[in-house]
């Protein structure tokens, strides 16, 4: 419930600042009260049904038996090692994803080169990639049957089923996260500000960290936060990799699949009650970004 | 320090930004790139600051290679047409920023680095602003921060893109006046690009004119004003009455007509008769070189602007005289060139 | 490398930074997908087309491709009118709504799909109307189409809500003036010029679709043939070590989803050309 506040607090200073409210306010423009009511009710009653109705669900089926059996759910071992799991995964994705988004960011955006709109294709690719083959395509790598298989098993190296697995699949599907992020905020700030840095003698090094990153942090930010929302968020991909092992290499969402389909709800639901925490915030945090990068963004003088 | 530019070639895909361009920069000169966009100019300023590389020819500071350093080795000052304020850091620090990013060995201690940002600030008169932020300037305090920046590195060249602009007419003016006085105190060898005429006219001691990649004149304000080069000099700058006229043996003809002008040493041929606009004398109905009718007449400031039908052609010519002559509209009278030029066309 | 160096530039790491791009991009993205393509050729084309077109993937597919449609038409409906709504007109709550619109991007795939089975089951809050009114949601290919609305939501919303901000309200003043009707202006002059945006967001939700899972097998029901989408295939045929059959289905739902991308970037291409510059 106060999240919910807080979201409407946000959006109340935000509609002051909107620069479209007056513009549909103009008489030519109108539609009849009639068709405003009625496409205001649709609009609001789709996304109530299926949108806001799922979102409460979760909570209410998590806190279904009180909060005690709630708590004493988050407080399992297996619910723990799945939290663990889920958080290491995010971290070495979001924290490798970072270095390449920027790296893919300054090459993109800020230098010529034939091909770019190409290799920018090729960054996206992981988006339009079903999860499951996401998942699919290490099993074939490292799998028993795979290219590298026998190879690891003869050294005695385990990637499917573990960490390295999970993680490499995480990695995959959270890939174009940060360099989506940034590279159309570098393109419009464009390349003025570093090229004045160096010529006044700052090293390359310098001119990142002095100049460019600054410029650019909210979007840094903005990058890593919808990586790690869909790195800790990831079922599908994961679930061709991971294994199922319980207590090892279960994360979050895997917990809630096997939660439910041991019909324990408030156990599944709890922990995807987290998960749904994590989306709300991860939202929140969104908004308030946008507007500050909205800020980043040149304006013409 | 002197720059020299020689045989700089420069082609973006198909474009020919720069066309051989050869120029010398004295010590201590402000000079003048002027010319319409896309005729080169920034280009090579940019390239002299080594913010962009030529595909052929030599840029020389003092007798030495400069391309072989990048941009942060030249030790330029450059402002850019943006002014490319570090839009995060307060005034302060963008004027630090040149003597942060010195190598640990020669960077000022912080009490200097102060010291010498303040000074600058001082120059440019707006050390009030310090801990302002750019987005909080306007254009012209924005101007003026950018070059205190540029200068806080002591630079062996000043550069400038468009100093002026992005600013609005009363301010650009206010601002010629005092470049040309900074230029002065500072006296640092000093370009800056324009495709403003009066300005280049006003602030430079010499103007470079170019189009379409090439240079077409060097020279001094009076030089270029005065005596143009080329056509395109005197279409360029300066307002100008153009006909299209024919020489031969030394005579020009309007429409198979000869002209009460000489054309010595002009090539024969289709040519094109420049006159400047005030440089039309106004005379009774067959005194003059040519005859015509006037068609309009609006006077503004110190002149009055008159429009004239040709007898010899079917041209139309502006002409500027004094407010106490008086024009009417319907008035049948002879015009004669004070100065003229002719240049073979094509 | 040397081919996509740039002119000398200004600015250093270039080579560093797309160095290391084409090195992560090859080892995360490129060789893994490449691998699948590799895979698939251990089947000979008969082989393949035989798993392909046996009745079970043909179902499987026909299901995952012809629901995605279904649902992405409806997102395409309903999006416009969402993005009408959040755009054109003041509402109590519209800051809220629009913020809302994100919430089947950010949330986990899995809370999605048991939250839908849980509100579409018999005793669900949705379930429970619908099956006294003899409509069965939950465990049938209606349950899998509700979770591809669920999930094709924003895309939609997020690719024409931008373009409807931009559209220069002089163009509607202008048909106005010209004795338009608020119809004609609508149908004639505004859908036209959201037409790439409304199409490169049906087609996002589309292809979104067709290869999500999460939250769509705990609905689903999982029946052979009836009620299973071609990714839970690909799950069973690797479960059961039939790589060769989860490589070919894999095979075909990556191609779609290619020329998904590049019908996609000429959609985009078509906006530029068609937004006036400027």
């Amino acid at each position: 419930m106060s999240i919910e506040m807080t979201l409407q607090r946000t959006s109340g200073t935000a509609a002051q600042s909107s620069h479209v409210e007056s513009a549909a306010r103009r008489d030519p423009r109108a539609e009849p009260a009639a068709v405003r009511i009625a496409i205001i009710t649709l609009a609001i009653g789709f996304l109530s049904l299926f949108v806001v109705l799922p979102l409460v669900v979760v909570f209410v089926e998590a806190f279904g038996k009180g909060v005690m059996a709630y708590l004493s759910a988050l407080a399992d071992p297996e619910a723990w090692s799945a939290i663990r799991l889920t958080l290491g995964v995010a971290a070495v994705s979001v924290g490798t994803n970072l270095v390449f988004g920027l790296a893919a960011a300054w090459a993109i955006a800020k230098f010529d080169f034939p091909g770019k709109t190409f290799l920018i294709t090729l960054i996206d690719l992981p988006f339009s990639v079903s999860p499951v083959i996401s998942g699919l395509v290490f099993v074939l790598l490292f799998g028993a049957q795979g290219f590298f298989g026998p190879w690891l098993q003869s050294h005695g190296l385990q990637i499917l089923f573990a960490f390295p697995g999970i993680t490499l699949a995480t990695v995959f599907v959270t890939f174009p996260f940060v360099a989506r992020a940034l590279i159309p905020l570098m393109q419009e700030q464009g390349t003025q500000e570093e090229e004045a840095a160096i010529s006044l003698g700052a090293s390359g090094l310098q001119t990142f960290f002095r100049v460019t990153l600054p410029n650019i942090k909210w979007g840094v930010l903005y990058g890593v936060l919808l990586c790690n929302a869909r790195a800790m968020g990831e079922f599908g991909a994961v679930s061709v990799v991971s294994g199922h092992i319980r207590g090892e290499t279960n994360t979050m969402p895997l917990l809630v699949e096997i939660l439910y389909n041991e019909y324990q709800m408030v156990a599944s639901f709890a922990i995807a009650s987290l998960l749904a925490m994590l989306a709300l915030i991860t939202l929140i945090a969104k908004t308030i970004l946008e507007r500050n990068i909205d800020e980043d963004m040149p304006h013409d003088h | 320090m002197t720059i020299e530019a020689r045989g700089v070639v420069k082609t973006f895909g198909s474009f020919k930004a720069l066309d051989s361009v050869d120029l010398k920069v004295a010590n201590g000169e402000l000079l003048a790139l002027l010319g319409p966009s896309g005729s080169g100019k920034t280009t090579l300023l940019r390239i002299i600051a080594g913010l962009e590389w030529p595909d052929a020819g030599e840029i020389l500071f003092d007798g030495e290679n400069a391309l072989d350093r990048g941009a942060r080795e030249r030790h330029v000052g450059f402002v850019f047409q943006h002014y490319a304020l570090f839009r995060h850091m307060s005034v302060f620090e963008n004027v630090a920023f040149g003597l942060r990013v010195q190598p640990r060995s020669i960077r000022k201690s912080e009490a200097q680095i102060r010291a010498r940002v303040k000074e600058l600030l001082d120059l440019v008169q707006l050390d009030w602003l310090a801990d302002r932020y750019p987005s909080q300037l306007s254009g012209g305090q924005r101007q003026r921060i950018a070059l205190a920046r540029a200068l806080a590195i002591e630079p062996r060249i000043l550069l400038l893109d468009e100093p002026f602009g992005a600013l609005d007419a009363k301010v650009r003016k206010e601002l010629r006046q005092w470049l040309r006085t900074l230029h002065h105190s500072i006296n640092v060898t000093s370009i800056f690009v324009t495709h403003d005429q009066e300005e280049a006219l006003e602030v430079a001691h010499r103007v470079v004119v170019m189009d379409k990649g090439r240079i077409e004149q060097v020279g001094s304000p009076n030089d270029v004003y005065d005596a143009p080069a080329t056509a395109f000099v005197h279409g360029f700058i300066g307002e100008s009455i153009m006909l299209p006229v024919e020489v031969s043996g030394g005579a020009v003809h309007l429409n198979g007509r000869p002209l009460d002008l000489a054309a010595p040493g002009d090539a024969a041929g289709a040519s094109t008769l420049f006159v400047r606009r005030h440089d039309m004398v106004i005379g009774p109905a067959g005194s003059g070189t040519l005859d015509g009718a006037i068609t309009h007449v609006r006077s503004f400031g110190p002149v009055q602007r008159a429009e004239i039908a040709l007898t010899e052609s079917s041209a139309i010519i502006e002409i500027d005289a004094p407010r106490d002559r008086e024009l009417k509209i319907g008035d049948r009278i002879g015009l004669k060139p004070r100065h003229y030029r002719i240049f073979a066309s094509g | 490398m040397s081919v996509l160096a740039p002119r000398r530039s200004t600015l250093p790491g270039f080579g560093l930074t797309m160095g290391l791009t084409l090195t992560w991009l090859s080892l995360i993205v490129l060789i893994p997908l490449a691998g699948l393509f590799v895979r698939s050729t251990d089947l000979s084309l008969a082989q393949f087309w035989d798993i392909v077109t046996s009745r079970r993937t043909l179902s499987a597919l026909k299901i995952s491709f012809g629901l995605s449609f279904a649902a992405a038409l409806v997102n395409l409906v309903m999006g416009t009118i969402v993005v009408w709504a959040l755009v054109r007109y003041r509402f109590p709550g519209r800051r809220l709504f629009d913020a809302i619109v994100d919430v089947p991007f950010a949330l986990p795939t899995a809370v999605a799909g048991v939250a839908l089975t849980a509100l579409f089951a018999q005793k669900g809050w949705l379930g429970a109307p619908l099956a006294a009114l003899g409509i069965k949601v939950a465990f049938t290919p209606l349950g899998i189409f509700i979770a591809m609305i669920f999930i094709g939501i924003p895309f939609v919303v997020r690719t024409v809500q931008p373009v409807l901000i931009d559209l220069d309200p002089e163009i509607e003043e202008a048909a106005a003036s010209l004795g338009a009707s608020r119809w004609h202006i609508i149908t004639k002059v505004i859908l036209p010029s959201l037409t790439p945006a409304l199409l490169t967001g049906f087609a996002l939700a589309f292809a979104r679709a067709v290869g999500e899972y999460g939250s769509v097998i705990f609905i689903a029901g999982n029946l052979p043939n009836v009620s299973e989408i071609a990714p839970l295939l690909i799950v069973i045929r690797l479960s059961e070590f039939r790589y060769a059959d989860a490589t070919a289905i894999a095979v075909v739902m990556l191609v779609v989803a290619f020329v998904i991308i590049f019908a996609v970037n000429r959609l985009q291409r078509w906006a530029q050309a068609q937004a006036p510059s400027t």
